[in-house]
């Protein structure tokens, strides 16, 4: 079943850490955008971190390079459900 | 060609011995000067004028290396300007040149791939509460990135929660940290900072007024140069009791590491040893005819690195002297060279974040 309250958590934290619009995350890859970059990336980390009140590995951190595949590393390892 | 991947798959950063290292670090060196020698003219015009021969090079030792200052003068880069993603610039002192390295995605990504495998042998793997200490500025500008900026934010992927222990004016930001400390009391925390603006921003400003904080849970890792302190007559030794003294820390790990290779730093071990891991090495080399020197004998360093993949800089002479200790010896039990950095060489300018940072402190 879709937890559409983690899906807007998650959302936030994009749209918030990357200055971007919920419309546009759809197929965002790292480095796509300009504020998608190093110091973008560890924003986002921080805001996800948040949100879901976990501790990322440095290997996810890394592994984390679209806004899909984010969705699969934390409903795979750290609990999240989408 | 031989993929980085090789390197990232083996198991310990430090695990290979001297002929295993030798094989697979040459086979890459190699593979590297090719494929700079065709994708960037300079690079192949100064091979050329060496009268380079692939065929020659029985090991790594056998290649030729670029002065660091090259990067200075020329703009050297081995992929399309549109591949181009970020540039980072060393941190000069006004007035100075600064060198540019060109970075793609896939030399970026392994540069932080191989930070990570590097310090996780010494923080363990898991992110710890960090103190940046430094101050939020110097990573603003985005595009233009300075050695500074680059190596917080390299390192800040260890750290979550992290917090800067100076304001902008550099000015101690003691009721953070303090409210930080509060709250991950019984945590292991981690801390990074370039030697000079610990000492001068941090230990100072807690020894002069008397304040202690409680550190003994931390770790340290600092890096960027001796230079100033070394004027003070700080030595390392001096460094590490008098950090001990203001706030119990027992774990400090200093660094070698330069924006011309980053991702393959040399981290000073348990014993004190700079380390070589992996993904890098060194060789010590005389100064006269740049032959290699002896265990024991000064010279200048040379550094190698399997990362650099978007620009010609797998094999560079630093300004830099050091001696080398040992090879898959060292009481720590890793594998590979150890060594000890001198300092920069007489008449070399200043570089290094720290020791440029400090030279603008009368």
């Amino acid at each position: 079943m879709a937890n559409l309250e983690n899906l807007e958590k998650y959302n936030n934290a994009f749209c918030e850490s990357l200055e971007t619009q919920p419309d546009k995350l759809a197929g965002l890859k790292y480095q796509d955008i300009e504020a998608w970059d190093s110091v973008g990336h560890m924003r986002l980390i921080a805001a996800i971190e948040e949100a879901f009140d976990i501790m990322m590995e440095t290997d996810d951190i890394i592994d984390l390079s679209s806004y899909e595949h984010g969705k699969e590393i934390l409903s795979q390892k750290y609990d999240v459900e989408f | 060609m031989l993929s980085f991947e090789e390197f990232l798959n083996l198991e310990q950063p430090y695990g290979l011995n001297k002929l295993e290292k030798n094989k697979l670090l040459t086979q890459r060196l190699l593979d590297l000067t090719r494929l700079h020698k065709d994708n960037c003219l300079e690079y192949a015009r100064m091979l050329e004028s060496v009268n380079f021969d692939f065929n020659k090079v029985n090991s790594y030792k056998d290649l030729p290396f670029l002065p660091v200052r090259l990067f200075k003068e020329l703009n050297l880069k081995s992929v399309a300007d549109e591949n181009i993603f970020k540039t980072m610039t060393s941190s000069g002192t006004t007035g100075q040149a600064v060198s540019k390295i060109f970075l793609d995605k896939l030399t970026a990504s392994n540069q932080q791939k191989a930070l990570v495998k590097i310090v996780s042998s010494f923080t363990g793997s898991g992110r710890m509460p960090m103190i940046i200490i430094d101050c939020p500025s110097v990573i603003k500008n985005r595009l233009m990135f300075s050695a500074r900026g680059a190596g917080i934010l390299g390192f800040a992927i260890f750290g979550a929660k992290s917090i800067y222990a100076l304001d902008d004016e550099m000015n101690l930001n003691l009721e953070a940290i303090r409210e930080f400390l509060d709250k991950f009391r019984d945590k292991k925390i981690l801390l990074f900072g370039f030697t000079f603006m610990i000492w001068q921003h941090f230990y100072k400003a807690l020894k002069n007024n008397n304040l202690k904080l409680d550190l003994s849970n931390g770790i340290l890792i600092h890096g960027g140069g001796w230079k100033k302190l070394l004027n003070e007559a700080v030595s390392p030794e001096e460094f590490n009791k008098r950090l001990e003294d203001v706030c119990g820390i027992k774990s400090v790990h200093n660094y070698y590491g330069m924006v011309e290779q980053t991702g393959s730093v040399y981290m000073e071990c348990e014993c004190g040893h700079l380390h070589a891991s992996n993904f890098s090495d060194i060789i010590i080399r005389r100064a006269f005819d740049f032959k290699e020197c002896a265990i024991g004998e000064k010279g200048i360093i040379q550094v190698l690195s399997s990362i650099p993949e978007s620009y010609p800089g797998h094999s560079l002479l630093t300004e830099d002297e050091g001696i080398l200790l040992g090879e898959d010896d060292c009481p720590c039990g890793r594998m590979g060279k150890y060594f000890k950095v001198l300092g920069r060489m007489q008449k070399a300018e200043i570089r290094g974040c720290s020791d440029t940072y400090a030279a603008s402190f009368k």
